[in-house]
């Protein structure tokens, strides 16, 4: 699981709130390189929440990232390059996403996130 | 290229690419050249079992020298790790694989985003009670006409989709496709027949539906200067 794709979860079990952020907890964190595409991170920076994707990150061991961002900043080059390792390149492989107002974890296998809930969740 | 069989990962509890599958695919590959104008940045497939269709889109897009995001989700923990196996087994790293029921788990942060939305629904009639009894069910029990997972998902795709976003489907007969074309035009979406196919005791029909563009007046015709 990409960092990408953590910034998409949350926890939907019935009746909870502030599912969002799920925080990280990494067992086993993987680096893999992938093609740097400036397009695709401006066309989406609109819609990633920042602070956690910096706390996501930081949980996987990268602390790089600025605490405040802007528009203006996807002109810098060195500033878009930590954005593509952040959100593209680091993968939890094993570990867990834990519900911010419950606790409840949601055990990260193999890179697989198992967000299904129980019966009495839903 | 699409994803080869040969390195597509199934087993017992996972279905297996099988004629839906297929005439999916070719649907994908017969429309592949309308991206080219305007390159799809990020798809989804929901239920992506044996991850047949998804490695074959990202695939696709790929030799179209398209740096799109995949996502795939599905119920199944069998098919979440075949559809993980399948996309490695082809190269395919711009991927995340999800284990949740539809979109639930990635909404609502997801919403407007996806571009092209892939869904090989559980069409089969069936009992009811047999639709939630996971493992390979999953993958084919529809309950009454085939359409209890169908209709779960379609009213969230005016949700996902985003404004040029596009959506990719598979219809049996007995899921009334002119019922869901008519539901989806309703719904703000262009309908059409994207393939037709007679497969074993099936008849296959892939839907696809489009977002309505926002309709520009037609240019007024110059008038003739005297």
């Amino acid at each position: 699981m990409r960092l990408l794709c953590h910034n998409m979860l949350q926890c939907h079990i019935k009746g909870v709130v502030n599912g969002y952020p799920l925080k990280i907890e990494a067992e086993k964190v993987e680096t893999r390189e992938t093609d740097y595409e400036p397009d695709f991170l401006r066309h989406i920076f609109p819609r990633i929440q920042w602070d956690a994707l910096r706390e996501a990150a930081a949980a996987m061991g990268v602390d790089d990232l600025p605490e405040s961002v802007s528009e203006e900043m996807l002109e810098d080059e060195s500033f878009l390059k930590q954005f593509h390792h952040a959100l593209l390149e680091v993968h939890l492989e094993q570990g867990a996403l834990v519900c911010p107002e419950t606790g409840r974890k949601f055990v990260v296998s193999d890179g697989i996130p198992n967000l299904l809930l129980r019966e009495d969740e839903c | 290229m699409i994803a080869s069989i040969k390195r597509t990962t199934f087993h017992r509890d996972v279905y297996e690419p099988a004629e839906d599958s297929f005439a999916l695919v070719d649907a994908l590959v017969a429309h592949q050249q309308t991206w080219q104008h305007s390159p799809p940045r990020l798809c989804l497939e929901v239920g992506s079992g044996s991850g047949y269709v998804i490695t074959s889109l990202g695939l696709l897009l790929q030799q179209l020298g398209m740096a799109v995001q995949l996502l795939a989700t599905d119920i199944n923990q069998q098919a979440a790790a075949a559809t993980a196996a399948t996309l490695a087994a082809h190269g395919v790293w711009r991927a995340d694989v999800v284990l949740c029921d539809l979109a639930s788990a990635l909404l609502p942060a997801i919403e407007g985003l996806v571009d092209v939305l892939v869904f090989n629904p559980p069409y089969v009639p069936t009992p009811d009670d047999e639709v939630a009894s996971g493992g390979l069910a999953a993958a084919w029990a529809g309950g009454a006409r085939g359409r209890r997972v169908i209709d779960r998902l379609l009213p969230l795709v005016p949700r996902l989709l985003s404004a040029r976003g596009e959506m990719f489907m598979v219809a049996v007969h007995e899921n009334d496709p002119a019922e869901l074309m008519r539901e989806m035009e309703a719904a703000g979406f262009e309908a059409r027949v994207a393939l037709q196919r007679k497969a074993d005791e099936e008849q296959l029909t892939i839907l696809h539906f489009k977002r309505q563009q926002p309709h520009f007046p037609a240019k007024r015709p110059k008038m003739l200067s005297v």
